[in-house]
């Protein structure tokens, strides 16, 4: 009797030892697939971001290192360059925000209504997104800002009786001037995605508004822009992100600091800070500020473009 | 075609206005946007006399061939091309094979803890590269455990590369859209999952593996403060910073030259790619 029922109830224990076993095997052979990708993601990112915030509060020297506390944050925030570079910087994003997020919208907008020439437009738009940055800013630096009247936007300037600009030599014009270059090499991104949005609104819409009455520019502001508020809001996010980093334009334009420090980025300063002053740490303590700015920047914006919803 | 903003009723009824607009903005993108480029290409065949006179000449009067030789010969710019052309072809190595099988992973196999991972992935996507870049130094000139350098060493370039949380999110979204029930024929048949990506998910993401590889090449082509602290040998510099070292010491049109030859592959990549790269670009950012 035994010998008969005993064997039953063990086909159930072994297959769920083998369902387990099967399992671990399983979950083994996937994680054999991410190991690659999880350890250059452990090591290049996740490591780093733990370690920039522990580098911020020590301080090295000799190669000894020691705890520091706030130090490094008194002794960045103490430095008068710090706050020219955050206002530079917020000018920059403020104009590349007018210009750069307003413009590529308006082209998208203006160029879904041709019938006519669209992929030559498109290309000619995202050209200069596929230029080296510094290819394309030694062009500016060159030749369009040339501050004599031999320089191309000179020349243009005096072609339509302008006044000439000394561009990046005049602390005025500085921002600017590199607020159009950057329009000028990035936008074609943000006209591609743009225009894809527009194609997705239903031509229904611009039926029923257009059988209301509205013109061109109140179909534009009651059916084009609610439309494609969510994609406008993300693009606004990323611009403001993107633009805050403003490094490359400073560096290759102004050969970094500007005349009269007009140029000086925070990226810029970490850069200094890190690599030329030997002043890691608080290199360090400045991009942990660069980025609760930015977090309190998304959680503002977030708060804002929500609130329309409800 | 559905309609858009304005309809064909009134675009029959604006037709001179319409075709007046279009030659328009054609007239003026092409300035704008080629305009530069023309310039750049001409301005550095100017001579240096030339290049400053009043008003500036539309075409080079003397064109000087020579500021283009000088610029491949004084800058070196066969090895600084050959050194961009090899990080990027390794960048591009790495991503396909790590970056693909990670994402077949979180998509297909999802072993235990797969949607923490990816978490933790796309949370990387939130931190702003300058936020990153002195840590990620500090990284790359002592590896934890290992204690190694990768300055100077091509590794310094494709590895970080790997950690694209864009480029997963991309091509797990895409391995996301293959049905489950080809995989699992695949596995009653008898196929290893490897054999699975290998011959039935890969051949079907070649339009996506595309998109990977052209944004792989492009931003290491584009890259320029990265290159710049992890290869500061002049004999493994890439050519945007192999360009900036010498900017400095070098007359004006040598450098624009240097900058033309620069510019010229990722053009020629844009202009045989360009439907891929439009439509990778904007499928990646809008149906997230």
């Amino acid at each position: 009797m035994a010998l008969l029922t005993a064997p039953a109830p063990a086909p159930v224990a072994e297959a769920g030892v083998l369902k387990k076993r099967r399992k671990l095997h399983d979950d083994l052979t996937g994680h054999g697939f991410l190991i690659g990708a999880v350890i250059c993601f452990a090591v290049f990112m996740w490591y780093p971001m733990i370690r920039g915030l522990v580098m911020s509060f020590q301080r090295t020297r000799r190669g000894v290192t020691t705890w520091v506390g706030w130090d490094n944050y008194v002794r960045i925030i103490d430095d008068p360059s710090f706050w020219i570079a955050w206002r530079n910087t917020f000018t920059f994003t403020g104009l590349a925000l007018v210009l750069g997020f307003a413009l590529p919208f308006v082209v998208a907008i203006v160029l879904n209504e041709f019938r006519h020439a669209k992929g030559y437009l498109r290309i000619l738009v995202y050209l200069p997104v596929m230029l080296p940055p510094a290819s394309a800013l030694y062009l500016f630096k060159f030749y369009a800002y040339d501050p004599s009247e031999a320089g191309l936007f000179n020349a243009l300037l005096t072609a339509v009786g302008l006044p000439t600009s000394e561009w990046m030599q005049s602390p005025a014009m500085t921002m600017p001037a590199m607020v159009i270059a950057s329009t000028w090499m990035n936008m074609g991104g943000a006209v591609l995605i743009y225009l894809a949005a527009l194609q997705n609104i239903p031509g229904e819409l611009y039926e029923a508004a257009e059988l209301d009455g509205a013109g061109i520019l109140k179909r534009i502001w009651h059916v084009t822009v609610p439309q494609t508020r969510l994609i406008l809001a993300l693009l606004a996010m990323m611009q403001i992100v993107a633009t805050m980093q403003l490094f490359i334009e400073p560096l290759i334009l102004a050969n970094g600091a500007g005349t009269q420090d007009s140029a000086t980025s925070v990226a810029y300063l970490i850069y200094q800070h890190g690599f030329f002053q030997n002043d890691l740490n608080g290199a360090a303590a400045l991009g942990v500020i660069m980025l609760v700015v930015l977090a309190a920047f998304s959680a503002i914006y977030l708060r804002l473009s929500t609130r329309g919803d409800s | 075609m559905s309609r858009t903003l304005v309809s064909s009723t009134q675009l029959r009824r604006g037709r001179v206005l319409y075709w007046g607009l279009l030659t328009l903005v054609v007239v003026v993108f092409t300035l704008v946007f080629l305009g530069p480029l023309y310039w750049m290409v001409t301005g550095a065949l100017k001579s240096g006399q030339e290049i400053a006179q009043t008003p500036p000449t539309l075409f080079p009067k003397d064109p000087q061939f020579g500021n283009y030789a000088d610029a491949w010969n004084q800058l070196d710019l066969a090895k600084l091309l050959f050194n961009t052309v090899y990080y990027a072809a390794g960048a591009v190595l790495f991503q396909l094979v790590l970056d693909t099988s990670a994402a077949y992973a979180l998509s297909k196999l999802r072993p235990a803890f797969g949607n923490a991972i990816l978490g933790a992935m796309l949370a990387t996507l939130l931190i702003p590269a300058m936020v990153l870049i002195v840590p990620q130094y500090q990284t790359v000139i002592d590896l934890p455990v290992l204690n190694l350098s990768l300055i100077d060493s091509p590794f310094a370039i494709w590895l970080p590369m790997v950690a694209n949380a864009f480029n997963i999110f991309l091509l797990k979204r895409f391995f996301d859209s293959i049905p489950d029930e080809i995989m699992a024929a695949a596995f009653v048949d008898g196929a290893s999952p490897l054999r699975t990506l290998w011959s039935i998910i890969l051949p079907m993401s070649r339009p996506i593996l595309g998109v990977v590889s052209i944004f792989a090449v492009t931003a290491v082509w584009k890259d320029f403060l990265w290159p710049l602290l992890v290869m500061p040998h002049p004999e493994t510099r890439t050519i945007s910073v192999g360009i900036y070292a010498f900017a400095a010491g070098t007359p004006q049109n040598v450098v624009v030259a240097a900058s033309v030859i620069a510019a010229l592959p990722t053009v020629i990549i844009f202009l045989i790619f360009q439907r891929n790269i439009m439509s990778g670009l904007t499928t990646g950012s809008l149906k997230g």
